[in-house]
């Protein structure tokens, strides 16, 4: 039997089972399921999923990994499910961050209110290596800078979720939740329909008429474009998955050419106009005109037909500034600030080792504390004291004090577990939850998002690229 | 169409198609083998000839064994012309217009690739040849299958047609090739039932063996000479390939067929007519070798201005440089024939 008798929920917060041992409300259909299974019928699953992801080819490239060896990303299919009335208080939690920090961007690249009445400090602004003085003054349509947002939440022992990234700039990982979907569909079918599983299905298409709303009113139908870096890039799979769902054309910068003011296609029957540009490349490689003049990866002159309002970007260069991880500690401020309201969702306390004060707390217990740098995503550049070595801890302490703009420190957080299949039982791993929210007209957020799991027993360290795995994510009707 | 994208489509077509005729070639050597009469050794050398690889092979190689030569036609990863390497790259072009084809497509790609990945490591190809190899064709088969019924067929759509075609049209122009250079153990063979049994296993390796039947009964070389090279309704024949892939060029360009507005159709149209007109006496007479080895050349003058025509685009007045490389037309493109 695939039984849950043994599995330990340890002193943990655990999203499947209360404390008493209990499944949750929410649970209940899929735990009563996998009982009723055996555990080879349970494993016969697990590896009918992992071949599907193998031979659909959904895979990520590891950087510094030259073999050129693509893995799966690993996947585990006991889903992790969320109540209605949780989701709901999330959701709201989500459009308010999304809004306020628009209002925030915008507000940086022109009047500036926030730092002219001292609510921010100015120099954690002009020392931001995310400030782009190339797009103040700029007016993206409808005055939205970020349209595809991907925060990221935790939740801690005692069950309250916390904002612990807000990644405005290139967020992934939302291809991965679509077709994690059509796998679990599979897998668990008749549950998933019992459990009125809120659907995910209709994303590229939001996604598409969020981008079509990007364009100049006066084109009837404007021609949208995903535009990537290349097929070695580590996202390049959702890449392509996006613009294959939206039907639109998949460019890379050599695709592009800024001719007549106009970006433009070459294509088998000459240059053809791009109105939008759904782009996954950083701000830095957008345009060797603008920002770095060795990006081989932008397209020359891009910035000047954006200036001009001939192209639409999203998300609209510029927006790291929000995503810095200095500025996400002001982020409950900013919301105070713009809407007069309290965030919905709070933020993980966070020390800013630029001000001495925190910054002696922050040395001070390193052995406690998670430190970040300000400008690394991705679970690089990053140290968790309690799991830390003594050298890696002295390591950091002398990176903090070389540059101590570009560290935080936040308390570890006893991120909430989920059971996984390992081997023949079940054992809890850490996870966290990424929703996705798109801004166009107004602000929609993806029903539940992508649930990563640490599968390394015991670490708090989920990024795909540091031995994460993935979960689909079903957030029930009531 | 992007060029980027027309260009990953040509390619991905024609490396698939490679992949199965090199599975076809290393077919028809080993029924020439299992033909041989009592006494006579196994001869591989004329099959690394015929690809046009021979001096990348003498490099990594002693001896042109059997074993060897099936290492390097099948798993050589070196080989940028092995069917693992060919699909390795048909795959990266497929990864590049993933958005583009059908989702069947690209699945079957990724598994054909993985399969002949697999099998570099372990002892089928030993064991179960004929089994393998026929895999591998199959497996191409259902790729084409996919490409016909599962993507619309618009401009995407031609372009890896054009791949195909031209791909097939080298490779069985070379398949015929290999007829003449296998030495044979004695020029008194010719015209024997020895000889016979050789065509025949050329004709068998291009799938041709039941059609040729209906048509002329009969194995001759000359007709089977002119059923591969000449019949219009054959679809592994030269001719049939030409008309074929003339056929999209013009659907992608809209020029009426029998004009020409670029030199892909120019190039193109005009080795589709030599072949319209040809008598196979008067290709034999002159020497079926040296036939072969023209239309090779001039087959790969089309694949180049395809290229220069549709996926090397210069914005007009504007000096930019595009990153855009040709791709391997193979070593066993009409360049290496040159070499004998």
């Amino acid at each position: 039997m695939a039984s849950f008798s043994s599995y330990d929920t340890g002193d943990f917060y655990d999203e499947m089972f209360s404390a008493s041992g209990q499944p949750r409300p929410g649970a209940r259909l899929l735990q009563q399921r996998i009982d009723s299974l055996s555990m080879n019928e349970l494993l016969q699953r697990q590896q009918a999923a992992e071949r599907a992801l193998l031979q659909r080819g959904i895979t990520f490239n590891v950087y510094g990994d030259n073999s050129g060896a693509e893995r799966i990303f690993p996947f585990d299919i006991v889903p992790r499910i969320i109540e209605s009335a949780e989701w709901e208080r999330l959701e709201r939690g989500l459009k308010q961050r999304v809004y306020a920090l628009n209002l925030f961007i915008n507000d940086i690249y022109h009047e500036q209110k926030i730092l002219k009445d001292k609510i921010i400090p100015e120099e954690i602004v002009y020392s931001a290596r995310s400030f782009r003085q190339a797009c103040v003054g700029l007016n993206p349509p409808r005055g939205v800078w970020c349209h595809i947002t991907g925060t990221d939440l935790v939740r801690d022992r005692d069950g309250q979720m916390y904002v612990l990234e807000d990644n405005l700039r290139c967020p992934s990982g939302v291809s991965y939740v679509l077709e994690s979907r059509q796998i679990l569909k599979r897998t668990f079918p008749q549950v998933f329909g019992e459990s009125r599983v809120r659907p995910v299905d209709d994303y590229p298409g939001r996604l598409l008429d969020m981008l079509q709303v990007l364009a100049a009113d006066y084109l009837q139908s404007p021609t949208v474009a995903v535009l990537t870096p290349g097929i070695y890039n580590s996202a390049y799979f959702e890449h392509s998955f996006l613009a294959q769902q939206m039907g639109v054309e998949l460019v890379e910068g050599r695709d592009l050419v800024v001719a007549d003011g106009l970006v433009q296609m070459r294509t088998t029957r000459g240059l053809r106009q791009v109105d939008v540009l759904y782009r996954r490349i950083d701000d830095d490689f957008l345009d060797p005109l603008t920002f770095r003049p060795d990006s081989a990866l932008g397209v020359p002159g891009l910035m000047e037909v954006y200036k001009a309002g001939r192209i639409a970007l999203a998300n609209a260069p510029g927006t790291g500034i929000a995503d810095d991880k200095v500025m996400y500690a002001y982020v409950p401020k900013i919301i105070k600030y713009y809407l007069g309201e309290d965030s919905i969702i709070p933020n993980v306390p966070t020390y800013a080792c630029w001000d001495e004060k925190e910054r002696a707390y922050a040395l001070s217990h390193l052995d406690k504390l998670v430190v970040k740098a300000a400008n690394e995503s991705g679970g690089y550049g990053m140290l968790v004291g309690p799991h830390a070595t003594p050298a890696e801890r002295e390591k950091f302490a002398e990176l903090i004090q070389a540059d101590p703009r570009n560290y935080i420190a936040q308390p570890t957080l006893s991120l909430s577990r989920v059971p996984v299949i390992v081997d023949d039982h079940f054992e809890g791993r850490h996870v966290d939850l990424r929703p996705y929210i798109l801004y166009g007209s107004d602000i929609y957020v993806l029903p539940g998002g992508l649930t990563r799991v640490a599968l390394k027993k015991g670490s708090l360290v989920v990024n795909s690229s540091q031995g994460g795995g993935s979960k689909d994510t079903w957030v029930v009707y009531e | 169409m992007l060029s980027r994208a027309a260009d990953s489509l040509y390619w991905l077509s024609r490396y698939i198609e490679r992949a199965e005729n090199v599975a076809r070639f290393i077919d028809v050597n080993l029924h020439l083998m299992l033909d041989l009469p009592a006494g006579a050794t196994e001869q591989w050398e004329p099959l690394v000839i015929t690809t046009g690889d021979e001096g990348l092979f003498a490099e990594r190689y002693r001896a042109a064994t059997r074993e060897n030569v099936v290492q390097f036609l099948t798993f050589d990863r070196e080989n940028p012309n092995s069917i693992f390497s060919c699909l390795r790259a048909a795959r990266e072009n497929a990864r590049s217009v993933r958005e583009i084809i059908s989702s069947s497509m690209w699945e079957q790609v990724n598994i054909f690739y993985l399969m002949v990945r697999d099998l570099a490591t372990t002892t089928r190809v030993r064991e179960a040849p004929y089994e393998v190899f026929q895999d591998i064709r199959m497996a191409s088969h259902l790729f084409e299958g996919l490409t016909n019924a599962t993507m619309s067929h618009g401009e995407g759509w031609h372009f890896c047609r054009m791949g195909r075609l031209l791909e097939r049209a080298d490779k069985t122009s070379r398949m015929v090739d290999v007829k003449y250079f296998l030495l044979l153990p004695s020029i008194a063979d010719v015209g024997t039932p020895f000889d016979d049994i050789q065509w025949a296993a050329v004709l068998r390796s291009t799938s041709a063996l039941e059609m040729y039947r209906k048509r002329y009964q009969d194995l001759s070389p000359d007709r089977i000479a002119e059923f591969l090279l000449l019949d219009r309704e054959f679809p592994r024949s030269l001719h049939y390939c030409l008309i074929k892939a003339d056929e999209s060029l013009h659907a992608v360009s809209g020029t009426p067929i029998g004009t020409f507005c670029n030199p892909a159709e120019q190039h193109l149209g005009q080795l589709r007519a030599e072949l319209a007109y040809a008598q196979v006496k008067a290709i034999i007479g002159a020497g079926l070798h040296e036939f072969l080895d023209a239309f090779q050349t001039k087959l790969n003058l089309v694949g180049d201005s395809i290229f220069t025509t549709f996926f090397a685009l210069q914005p007009i007045g504007r000096a930019v440089t595009v990153n855009m490389q040709s791709q391997s037309q193979g070593g066993n493109g009409g360049k290496g024939q040159k070499q004998y």
